[in-house]
């Protein structure tokens, strides 16, 4: 050995143990680490960035979105990890989606189940026929693949909060990670939407039309260390994640800045913070508070026999609440007269007497015919 | 030389659908090295089903040639990154795993 080095560390070893091999290179820091120390990094920034944001309160009861995908497979085992031990005293409850996707939902639904198990969490499962009287089969089938991703944004935004609503509960956490925020973040910043730029860097994301609040643990989680997280600890999730036609847009960020990343290993933090330091000089948008929502989500959760949009239950999201903020026909949190999911409903169901009239079939597995293609499009 | 190649988070569906390979792989007759530059070669040359490359198929592997950013590869479970990435020389029995980051979830 020359003398000239003063590192007596062998080069091979962990960078925070220097006992171990190492097993990977942290993106955010470049330091190599072996797995004990990788998770307990992992864990450790997470439950930092639930404090520092105060996420949780004790006795809270929270869902975790969960489509049995690595992110909230991820998010339930670590959410549980962390609950037991630093004492959140935090209740967690899964909540999934059935989107109505022939051959392909019940197996990431099983995952789910599966998990409800393994984590011991109780688990909600909401369908888009019980919540809208549509499947995503049935819509696809109606209008076709071209539009489906404004379908699927608004329903499966609006099915998360009304599934929490029916559990009473009114925070849900979800998967999102420091590579989908930063993609948010450049995607706002291309379209000059400043009023979402200056929101979407949020940890908790208060908006006007949901009755619910929500919570990204995974701000400053990067995807691989995710994919790796799952991999090494073997957590039982569903691989093909289907994403319905993802928006182009949104791909063609996500590539950009994973060819950033490649050169410049910080960049997702880095646009991240650049996000959180815009500022909005006047916020004219008024939100709902902590106090209305929780007001919200406790009446709403009273009426329940109003599941099914498509039918229109006006009384049951529509109590003491004022009138001004509200869908007028069915009663939920919207900035504008009719919320987006009823205005998307009408469509579909004049579509659908049209096509009645017409002596139409409806086929089945319409979706899952097409999903290896946008697969393709990731 | 025995080599073994998995795919998790939906890259196998351009390989026609199989989740993992056990392929004998020789030599590149021009003699340049068996390292993991010469196997994603290979890998789009005989195993990416046809109607895959004819759809994009490459593109969601390989970008100018490199793997595209948004994979990570495990050599026997371990980051590439710590085992000289492209130029890594591949050993008798080594199991590649390719996972694709870019999926959501
Ligand atoms: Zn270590
Ligand atoms: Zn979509
Ligand atoms: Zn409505």
């Amino acid at each position: 050995m020359s003398g000239t080095h003063a590192n007596t560390v062998p080069l091979r070893m962990c960078e925070l143990c220097h006992a171990r091999k190492p097993v990977l290179r942290r993106p955010k820091t470049l330091q190599k680490l072996c797995k004990p120390c990788f998770y307990h990094v992992f864990e450790t920034e997470i439950h930092n960035t639930i404090m520092e944001a105060k996420l949780f309160h004790r006795g809270e009861r929270v869902a975790i979105g969960a489509s049995g995908g690595k992110d909230s497979t991820v998010l339930a085992h670590v959410m549980k990890t962390l609950n037991e031990r630093y004492d959140y005293g935090v209740e967690f409850v899964l909540l999934s989606i059935d989107e109505g996707i022939t051959g392909y939902r019940d197996d990431s639904l099983e995952t789910v189940k599966r998990n409800k198990e393994q984590y011991s969490m109780d688990l909600e499962i909401v369908s888009y026929s019980e919540l809208y009287g549509w499947s995503m089969d049935q819509i696809v089938a109606q209008i076709g693949n071209k539009n489906n991703c404004t379908y699927c944004g608004v329903f499966r935004r609006q099915a998360l909060d009304r599934g929490s609503v029916k559990l009473g509960i009114s925070h849900i956490l979800t998967g999102h990670n420091a590579d989908d925020m930063a993609e948010t973040i450049l995607m706002n910043l291309l379209r000059g939407d400043v009023a979402r730029l200056d929101r979407c860097t949020e940890i908790v994301t208060d908006s006007s039309d949901s009755p619910v609040k929500r919570s990204k643990p995974f701000k400053y989680t990067y995807e691989k260390e995710i994919v790796l997280y799952a991999h090494y600890k073997k957590l039982d999730y569903f691989s093909t994640e289907c994403t319905y036609s993802p928006e182009a847009f949104r791909g063609t960020a996500r590539t950009l800045i994973k060819n950033l990343e490649a050169v410049r290993p910080s960049s997702i933090i880095d646009i991240i913070k650049s996000g959180e330091s815009f500022v909005l000089l006047k916020n004219q948008k008024k939100y709902p508070t902590p106090a209305e929502r929780q007001e919200t989500a406790t009446t709403m959760a009273t009426a329940s026999t109003c599941q099914n949009l498509a039918q229109g239950a006006p009384s049951a999201f529509d109590p003491n609440v004022t009138r001004a903020n509200r869908c007028h026909t069915c009663g939920y949190l919207s900035m504008n007269k009719i919320c987006k999911a009823c205005i998307l409903l009408e469509g579909l169901n004049a579509g659908r007497a049209k096509l009645e009239l017409d002596g139409g079939v409806e086929p089945t597995g319409q979706a899952a015919l097409t999903k290896k293609l946008e697969q393709l499009s990731f | 030389m025995k080599i073994n190649i998995e795919f998790s988070g939906g890259l196998e569906t351009v390989f026609q659908n199989i989740r993992k390979y056990s392929i004998d792989l020789e030599a590149p007759s021009d003699g340049s090295p068996l390292n993991i530059k010469y196997l994603l070669t290979y890998m789009v040359d005989v195993l990416m089903d046809a109607d895959s490359k004819a759809n994009g198929g490459v593109g969601l592997f390989l970008l100018d040639g490199l793997i595209r950013p948004g994979v990570l590869i495990l050599i026997n479970d371990t980051d590439w990154e710590l085992e000289g990435e492209e130029e890594y020389l591949l050993q008798e029995g080594d199991i590649i795993l390719f996972a694709s980051t870019l999926h959501g979830g």
